[in-house]
């Protein structure tokens, strides 16, 4: 694959020139890639299991364009995150889940999904032409996603849906009623959420999440800053590091300084709502929250909002990331058929409905980068550019692994205690200890 | 059985009409233990419907739940046998003898508060005074609410910011509190939601005691003097006894296995500040997947579920009425 933009593929022109094709969007029926044979499999039935959010919400609007196209008929279920991730792990390792398709959280599942081998090998689906959209290729997808697409063997097993990268939400207003400007480092984001927070008028410079376990992300973006992440390449603990300190105490001076009361208990439900009535300086989260922000029925600060890139680290500039996709389950025996709802899924015509919505972000630069597309996103201008600038330092924020929900749970508990005024020191290697034995034994089985 | 035939079993009467077989026993005897040894065999297929189901939702499920226990399953993995590793695991896990303090604190105060509440409420409903119907309605409608709503509802009032709560204190001049998310008020805040909701049942209880009870004992105790709390605690109180241990059984178990109401407003925390057994086992078997150390968490709590019931039902029989004659 050639990196060289001035000297593209033929593949590459392909996928560059069908992106546009596809891009007939706003109100037109979008093209699909005469070269695949769409009614290949019609008459086949797929079970289709999505998270439920703004994103399968999209995907549920379109899918009979999907049945239309395809002559396959859909059944698909979408359910809340945690009763989703629990129902299909209970599926999937019983051998024989009750669906085709999966929807997963890469952030949380994607060594889990490898381990148990649940996930089929679609690498073969994307180079026949024959099931293949030209336009859908590996460069055209962020470096992110095809990290979180391929297994540590390098086979593809999914295609990336949706990336969140995280920013920084702040709002204009109180920045200019003190004379401040956005930050563009961590000692200016620190100088700034003081400079905000004024508990008499119940101002506050700084929210995140604070609540165990979605804490530990807000944690593990702000190492990214130190260059640091949780585990080296080979999976070894460096939670006590140096940097891994700095950035809970980091955390620990935001959370105490800067942020309202009670935020332990706050996840990002919580402190978006305190965003949105006005009293808070700068709330650090993904980029997927900020459609309310903009709807008058929703928010105070409609119109004032800033989103900016994650202020440079001492050490790197990086945004984390997180993101979504959709695999062929390894037992399915329509396998094909459910590639092709998957590559339906993730095409720029419905990237663009996602991005355009603010329902998400879509992974393909082809679709980030059109003009088209881009005058028909509803949200300010300042967000995409935030996305796009994200995107050219996102870096992944959680360790690739099985025991994340344990990882995130007992750091998440560390975090927590900081917040009541312990040392940071002594809390991650309270919590280094507890999770060494949870990490040794998730790769024993 | 009277249709047993006589002459089956070599029977013969002698003159005094005594019926008696060859080996001198009577046949009423006869027939007592024909029954046991040639019908029981006919009756077993009648019990088999119920021995099914009880195999089925009771039996099988403990069994299986005390197989996983003693296995390293963790989903997505391959299963092994671990012996008592996981039982052993639990008694060095820190996590776990936490949240088993935090179950019997959150317990005791969700059993004692409802039970002073209710019953001074049932005091006061017992008696008669206009518009007494109406507030009993009144006052027993948390009960009927769905604890999930319930939660959401009380997760509002007690946001340090919006909730109503922190702006009532505020009128009083009493400083904002945290409530929910502080790890020290957690578990008090949480037992006043489920005071809240609970304490109508316990007064319910209560008050069919109190309409039970006659009132001569009462007039001799005012004609002798006794004063109102004399009456109360000499009269009513033991004759209330039985219907209060009633309302305990129930509170305890119902406060015991908690987790709806914890799960919807704090999911154990701040951190793990108000994480009950029932929190920590949820998590381990279906946040972590780890089947075989949550199936040991169980079989643990369960014990402990199955000596608290046995010390209730000890004290349950010392409540009951006796009388004169001590029976």
């Amino acid at each position: 694959m050639s990196s060289n933009p001035f000297k593209p593929t033929r593949r590459q022109v392909l996928a560059g020139t069908t992106a546009l094709a596809a891009a007939g969007l706003a109100g037109l029926r979008p093209s699909f890639s005469a070269s695949v044979d769409w009614k290949r499999f019609a008459g086949t039935t797929l079970d289709v299991n999505l998270v439920k959010s703004p994103r399968s919400d999209t995907i549920l609007k379109y899918i009979a364009e999907f049945e239309e196209l395809t002559g396959i008929k859909v059944n698909a279920e979408a359910t809340p995150e945690q009763q989703q991730r629990q129902k299909t792990v209970i599926e999937l390792s019983s051998g024989k889940p009750s669906f085709d398709v999966v929807h997963l959280s890469y952030h949380v599942q994607k060594r889990q999904f490898e381990k148990g081998g649940w996930l089929a090998d679609i690498a073969g689906y994307l180079a026949d032409p024959t099931l293949t959209d030209p336009g859908l290729v590996e460069g055209d997808f962020a470096e992110a996603g095809m990290l979180f697409a391929k297994d540590s063997q390098g086979v593809l097993r999914s295609l990336p849906f949706s990336v969140d990268y995280w920013i920084v939400y702040w709002n204009k207003e109180l920045f200019e009623a003190k004379g401040l400007k956005y930050p563009e480092t961590f000692d200016q984001l620190v100088t700034a959420a003081e400079a905000l927070t004024d508990p008499s008028t119940n101002t506050f410079g700084f929210v995140a999440r604070g609540l165990k376990n979605a804490n530990t992300p807000v944690w593990t973006s702000l190492m990214l800053g130190y260059d640091m992440t949780p585990l080296d390449d080979k999976g070894k603990l460096r939670t006590e590091t140096p940097e891994a300190i700095e950035a809970a105490a980091l955390y620990q001076r935001l959370m105490t300084k800067s942020a309202p009361p009670g935020v332990t208990g706050f996840n990002w439900a919580e402190a978006q709502s305190a965003f949105l009535q006005g009293k808070i300086g700068m709330w650090f989260d993904g980029v997927g929250f900020a459609p309310p922000m903009e709807n008058p029925e929703k928010s105070r600060v409609v119109g004032k909002v800033g989103y900016g890139v994650m202020p440079k680290g001492p050490k790197a500039h990086a945004s984390g990331t997180f993101g979504d996709g959709l695999g062929v389950t390894a037992s399915s025996e329509k396998k094909e058929a459910a590639y092709l709802f998957c590559q339906w899924a993730v095409s720029p015509a419905m990237g663009a409905r996602l991005l355009q919505a603010g329902a998400g972000v879509p992974f393909r630069k082809s679709v980030l980068e059109d003009p088209k597309v881009r005058e028909g996103v509803t949200m300010p201008a300042s967000w995409l550019d935030a996305v796009v600038g994200s995107g050219n330092i996102s870096r992944l924020a959680l360790p690739v692994i099985i025991p994340v929900t344990e990882f995130r749970d007992i750091y998440g508990v560390a975090l927590t205690n900081m917040i009541a005024g312990a040392d940071p020191a002594e809390e991650l290697k309270k919590a280094t200890a507890q999770f060494q034995p949870v990490l040794d034994r998730s790769e024993q089985g | 059985m009277s249709a047993i035939a006589p002459e089956r079993t070599g029977v013969t009467s002698d003159r005094t009409g005594v019926t008696t077989d060859r080996t001198g026993v009577t046949t009423e005897q006869a027939i007592e233990g024909s029954q046991t040894i040639r019908l029981a065999p006919n009756y077993w297929p009648f019990v088999v419907p119920a021995l099914v189901v009880v195999g089925a939702v009771i039996v099988f499920p403990w069994a299986f739940t005390l197989w996983m226990s003693v296995n390293r399953w963790t989903l997505g993995q391959s299963r092994s046998f671990a012996g008592m590793e996981n039982y052993l695991r639990l008694a060095s896990d820190p996590r776990f003898w936490e949240s088993l303090v935090h179950t019997l604190t959150y317990t005791s105060l969700s059993v004692a508060a409802p039970m002073f509440f209710g019953t001074v409420a049932a005091l006061i409903f017992d008696a008669r005074f206009p518009l007494r119907g109406l507030l009993r309605g009144v006052f027993v409608m948390p009960m009927m609410a769905t604890p999930v709503a319930v939660a959401l509802v009380w997760t509002m009032m007690f946001h340090p910011q919006l909730g109503v709560l922190n702006y009532l204190l505020s009128l009083v001049g009493i400083p904002a509190q945290e409530w929910i998310f502080n790890a020290r008020t957690v578990i008090p805040s949480l037992v006043a939601v489920e005071t809240w909701q609970w304490t109508p049942l316990v007064m319910l209880i209560v008050l069919g005691g109190l309409a039970s009870v006659p009132r001569e004992p009462f007039e001799s105790a005012e004609i002798d003097g006794a004063n109102a709390w004399q009456q109360f605690r000499y009269l009513t109180l033991p004759m209330i006894a039985p219907f209060l241990m009633i309302a305990l059984i129930i509170r305890t178990i119902d406060a015991l296995k908690s987790f709806d109401i914890i799960f919807a407003m704090t999911q154990g925390g701040p951190g793990t500040a108000s994480e009950t057994i029932n929190i920590y086992l949820y998590n381990t078997a279906f946040s972590y997947y780890d089947i075989g150390y949550g199936s040991a968490m169980a079989v643990v709590f369960f014990i402990v579920i199955v000596a608290l019931s046995f010390i209730l039902l000890m004290l349950r029989q010392r409540s009951q009425w006796i009388d004169a004659e001590g029976k």
